[in-house]
């Protein structure tokens, strides 16, 4: 479980974040929505540490993360498995090289060990027998599914995602929400996903939070949603003509 | 400026922090290595014998008169190519070649948050990325050197047995008179600073590269800047004190 508590972040007279409150438990898929530029990503990355919060803590089981030095923060690092907009994969790594870096530096894995886990979590993504390949020879749905293998291969107890489905077609962007779905579910993993995609908040949204204008404007779950009385969240949500005829007919 | 330079020396000090493995470090180092030494060997040695015989062939066109021993062009060439020469411009050329490739691949691995995915692994970013780095520049660019002075004295060699400008016994008896071992710890140490402030620089310069592609052209470009205005001042710093 995570805990964030009166978070604020400013960056210098900007101030994106505005006092967030949230919990963030385990085996729920929470999703953190709002338009761009409302804080999710600078959210995310204050859980993560990325970024110190100006004010506020973050609490990983009870433990306080945002007072913790770099060394400090490390066990609970080890924990955290993340899914970048972008994926970041190492350029100069293969497959499966990317997913046995963490191995090699936090374990003591033997090598056939550690090929076990990579052939694992390549199979458990569906990407079998990709081992060999370089990040610039995959395609985006292939990469955030060899972002997701790395992520899991630590085991972790925590996953963040950004932006998930952010250049996929929505056949693509499904499979990836299901498989983080699966692998939440599976493991009982804390997962934090920041999306702007309402097929993921409809099909996966078991806990969602919304930000508007750097403050938590809203908290519910995915069948909240359509009977909201939030305006900004109306606006947000229902702002196409197909949105909207689909709120008719629920 | 006091702002740059506290930001460096806290981000050379994060990368001399104690490794998570030491194993996967010294990997790194040895790929570095290769990359910095083996890599820049076609451009030293181009540069190196060009310099040389260049070197050779205006000292002996300067000291055109009968009361100069034609020797005298194989000692100038000798001094000036290990003390100056192959350290020197070596350093130079290696600032262009090796800086903006350090420069810009840590500054592209920063813009497509590889940086970050190392730091939420818990992985000391500039210690994996910045110190195998430096450990590489400051043992391959003085390996270099070395063999930038030996093209350098094989160039002018070559320049006299070509151009015939200089008897090349006149050349080699220049090269044997009147060595002082010192031009070549001199060199060295010249080598080892320019191998540190190129990989340090151009490192500093690529991590905290922030926005997209063209902000790490420009983060290459200023590493390659710096380094090239540091290795003067160096030469000038080293070169007062132990001569």
């Amino acid at each position: 479980m995570i805990e964030i508590q009166d978070i604020y972040k400013t960056f210098g007279d900007n101030e994106v974040l505005k006092g967030i409150t949230a919990t963030f438990e385990a085996g729920k898929n929470n999703l953190i929505i709002g338009g761009s530029g409302s804080g999710k990503t600078t959210l995310l990355k204050c859980i993560v540490g990325l970024h110190e919060p100006t004010k506020g803590k973050v609490i990983f089981n009870g433990e306080d993360f945002t007072t913790m030095s770099f060394e400090e923060r490390v066990p609970i690092r080890k924990q955290i498995g993340m899914l970048f907009q972008n994926s970041a994969l190492f350029d100069s790594m293969t497959v499966e090289e990317n997913i046995i870096f963490p191995l090699n530096l936090f374990t003591d894995m033997s090598k056939s060990e550690k090929l076990d886990r990579a052939n694992f979590c390549l199979e458990r993504v569906n990407l079998k027998d990709k081992n060999k390949l370089y990040p610039s020879e995959l395609s985006g749905g292939m990469k955030k599914r060899v972002g997701i293998a790395r992520a899991i291969a630590m085991e972790p107890k925590y996953l963040f995602v950004d932006e998930p489905n952010s250049g996929l077609d929505p056949k693509t962007s499904i499979v990836i929400d299901e498989l983080i779905n699966e692998l939440t579910q599976e493991y009982k993993i804390t997962t934090v996903i920041v999306t702007h995609d309402m097929n993921s908040v409809m099909g996966i949204g078991d806990h969602i939070i919304f930000l508007h204008q750097g403050k938590k404007a809203w908290e519910g779950t995915n069948k909240d949603i359509a009977h909201t009385d939030n305006q900004e969240l109306n606006d947000f949500v229902f702002a196409s003509k197909f949105t909207q005829a689909a709120k008719e007919k629920l | 400026m006091f702002t740059t330079l506290g930001k460096y020396i806290l981000l050379i000090r994060l990368s001399f922090k104690k490794p998570e493995k030491f194993s996967v470090y010294w990997g790194e180092i040895m790929r570095e290595m290769v990359s910095i030494g083996i890599g820049s060997m076609g451009i030293i040695s181009i540069i190196s014998v060009f310099i040389g015989a260049v070197a050779t062939i205006q000292v002996a066109f300067q000291l055109a008169s009968p009361l100069v021993p034609r020797s005298i062009a194989g000692s100038i060439s000798r001094d000036s190519t290990i003390l100056e020469f192959s350290p020197t411009i070596s350093a130079l050329v290696l600032a262009g070649r090796v800086g903006s490739s350090i420069a810009s691949q840590i500054g592209t691995m920063r813009v497509t948050e590889q940086i970050d995915a190392l730091e939420i692994m818990g992985v000391n970013a500039p210690g994996y990325l910045i110190a195998p780095k430096i450990f590489a520049g400051i043992i391959m660019v003085p390996m270099l050197v070395i063999y930038s002075m030996v093209l350098g004295i094989l160039g002018g060699y070559l320049a006299c047995a070509i151009t015939g400008d200089i008897a090349t016994t006149d050349y080699v008896m220049g090269l044997r008179d009147g060595f002082q071992p010192i031009i070549i710890q001199v060199a060295l140490v010249k080598a080892f600073f320019y191998g540190f402030i190129i990989t340090s620089i151009c490192a500093y310069q690529g991590f905290y590269t922030s926005g997209g592609a063209l902000e790490v052209g420009q983060s290459a470009t200023t590493g390659v800047v710096y380094s090239c205005i540091f290795i003067l001042f160096a030469d000038l710093i080293i070169t007062s004190a132990m001569l």
